[in-house]
């Protein structure tokens, strides 16, 4: 039974065929719309470069200062303010400050996308069951694909530099903010949104009074874990051209530096510890009514 | 008698996938059971029709699952109808289109839930103002009225607590106020105390009845609680599997109960204190010894009643004038049903 021991597959040559078509029908689109679309994106091109500079070129201590202002805004804990501000002193005193900064300023504005893109598409996704079953497999494939396969079209689309590299941070962590929006409106109380309903509440109404409101803990959790998602990008996308410090950590793999990999990959990591507490004691506050006794 | 109010007329509601295909079974005399069993659909209304009046307390009762809550909600319509009409003040509120229909929640009708239904990120101005924030009444008005409200269900005070902060019977305070700030002319009320202790239900009770005699708003008044019903009700209308088998005051439904299973309800209850002298009175020509008012229930009655000439009295109407007369053997035979 020779058919079963080798997969009927197309063919050498057909299928050879068939991914030239592939690639030159991307290449053909890349050559016809890739201009165009590099200038569609240069506003946020510029916007990264400008905020980048402005936080190189901000002086230190100013820097402390708003981490530590941020960072107690966010938690009122003073734990975790001291905390923040000891470990950018640290990672300065060792010299990471300037890539820090550009991390930070990739990190932010990747964020920023994600939450002006991801919470519209989150409210859109719930209030239609339609929605809901086409953009799942959209979100589960952007979040399960290798990052590698679609730095390729990225790249062949817009070449190497910080836009590719931003949008490939977007793709990976924008699928958690989308999720958690969605999960978050659905999830609220049948029977308060009946109540809003027979007052006469206006579907607007009721999604500005009540189902963002009590989201909103929800919408927290997935912003996050959308930090989280962007900051574990930051080696690859500094693959693509993205400054930052993923820069000194590939170079480090290459050249088997132990101590350079170690000090920039902790940095990674301090700035993902500061973001995730401050933003998960911000939300924790937002909730304050359950508890029952928080009265500010 | 005074007008009706809100009309209920051969409402149908059937849920499922298909309801008006299997609408004519149901309308041929298809029961519930069966309608469930060869054709998957719920039969949750089944043919009712009320007309309650204006500025009365229309109780409706009935077991879990007959279909309480669905009538209930037909009236503001956040339940389609299969088939049928719902009037208020004889406008069909199944004619209006969405923006008709807001108007009429948002002035016409509140509700108040078993489980509350109040926002949970607001203060308690803030859930009992939410009527009027949704009819975009400015803030230091709306205010003024939620503080107003607020001390009238007794919970001056409590304006800047969250409402998970409070007690069961607090929240339904809130809920109650929330129904009152848009000065509704019909109150809805789904087992709206149903979520509380025995002693906090009955004060919440005691709560509504004053508001009642001096607002008279039309109120529709779910419960399965015959002493509730009894207790609040100006008429009771009894539900079951969906269909309406009894209508009627407390008397008529203590005195005649239309069948078994009303018959069931009413054993528990304690007669003495429900049943008028008006339900019992014998007509006659004219009587000479002393009377007692329609309205005075049996407990109170029977002493006067043994101490009578004759142990018969005469039983005056509202208005003052002679309605019958009552013996005590009938008054006894009366208790024990
Ligand atoms: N959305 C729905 N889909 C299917 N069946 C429903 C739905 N809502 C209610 N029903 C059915 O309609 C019938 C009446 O339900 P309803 O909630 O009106 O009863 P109820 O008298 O309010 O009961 P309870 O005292 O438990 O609140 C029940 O058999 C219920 O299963
Ligand atoms: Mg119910």
């Amino acid at each position: 039974m020779e058919m079963f021991e080798e997969f009927p597959a197309l063919g050498r040559r057909p299928l050879s065929e068939f991914k030239q078509t592939i690639d030159e029908a991307f290449k053909g689109f890349s050559r016809a719309y890739g201009e165009a679309l590099e200038n569609f994106f240069d506003p946020l091109l510029k916007f990264l470069v400008w905020f980048e500079k402005l936080l190189i070129a901000t002086p230190w201590p100013i820097i402390l200062i708003i981490v530590g202002g941020l960072a107690w805004l966010g938690s009122r804990s003073v734990k975790i303010t001291v905390g923040s501000v000891l470990a950018f002193i640290a990672i300065g005193y060792l010299g990471m400050w300037e890539d820090t900064m550009a991390t930070l300023a990739i990190i932010s504005v990747a964020t920023l996308l994600c939450i002006v893109l991801g919470i519209p598409i989150g409210i859109f996704m719930s209030r239609s069951d339609r929605a809901q079953a086409i953009i799942t497999p959209v979100l589960d494939v952007m979040q399960t694909i290798p990052s590698f396969v679609y730095l390729i079209p990225v790249v062949m689309l817009l070449g190497i530099g910080k836009v590719p590299g931003l949008l490939a941070v977007c793709i990976y962590a924008i699928p958690p903010i989308v999720r958690l929006t969605n999960l978050g409106i659905r999830l609220v109380d049948k029977d308060i949104l009946e109540a809003a309903d027979a007052f006469g509440a206006s579907p607007k109404q009721k999604m500005l009074g009540v189902q963002i409101p009590l989201a909103l803990p929800n919408i927290f959790a997935g912003i996050n874990q959308t930090i989280m998602m962007a900051l574990s990008m930051v080696v690859i996308a500094s693959m693509i051209g993205v400054k930052g410090l993923g820069v000194p950590v590939l170079r480090a793999i290459s050249n088997q530096y132990l101590a350079l990999g170690l000090m920039n990959g902790l940095a990674i990591v301090a700035l993902a510890i500061i973001f995730d507490r401050v933003s998960q004691t911000y939300g924790k506050r937002l909730q304050a009514y359950r508890k029952g006794h928080g009265n500010d | 008698m005074t007008d009706a109010k809100v009309q209920i007329k051969n409402l149908y509601k059937i849920f499922g996938k298909n309801p008006q295909k299997v609408l004519p079974l149901v309308k041929n005399g298809m029961s519930k059971p069966d309608l469930l069993d060869q054709h998957g659909h719920v039969l949750g209304i089944e043919n009712v029709s009320l007309d309650i009046p204006e500025k009365q307390i229309q109780v409706v009762m009935g077991l879990s699952g007959s279909g309480k809550s669905t009538l209930i909600r037909h009236i503001n319509r956040l339940i389609e109808p299969t088939d049928g009409e719902i009037l208020i003040d004889g406008e069909n509120v199944l004619k209006m289109d969405e923006k008709q229909l807001r108007q009429v929640r948002r002035t016409k009708t509140a509700m108040v839930f078993q489980k509350f239904g109040l926002l949970p990120h607001r203060r308690v101005h803030e859930n009992v103002a939410y009527g009027l924030s949704i009819q975009g009444v400015d803030d230091a008005k709306a205010r003024e009225r939620a503080n107003y409200w607020i001390e009238r269900v007794g919970l001056s005070g409590y304006e800047e607590h969250y409402p998970g902060q409070l007690s069961g019977g607090m929240q339904q305070r809130v809920g109650l106020a929330r129904a009152l700030a848009t000065d509704p002319e019909i109150l809805l009320m789904d087992e709206a105390f149903s979520a509380l202790d025995p002693l906090i239900r009955f004060d919440m009770q005691s709560i509504l009845l004053q508001l009642q005699d001096e607002l008279n708003k039309t109120i529709i008044f779910i419960t399965h609680d015959l002493d509730e019903a009894l207790r609040l009700g100006d008429n009771i209308a009894i539900l079951r599997d969906g269909a309406m088998i009894q209508q009627g005051d407390a008397q008529q439904i203590v005195m005649q109960p239309a069948d078994d299973y009303i018959a069931d309800f009413t054993k528990d209850i304690n007669r003495a204190k429900v049943i008028e002298l008006r339900a019992l009175a014998r007509p006659v020509e004219s009587f000479a010894g002393p009377t007692l008012d329609g309205e005075t229930v049996l407990e109170d009655a029977l002493k006067p009643l043994a101490q009578a000439p004759d142990q018969t009295i005469g039983v005056t109407k509202r208005d003052g004038s002679l309605g019958g007369v009552v013996s005590l053997t009938e008054a006894i035979e009366a208790l024990h049903g």
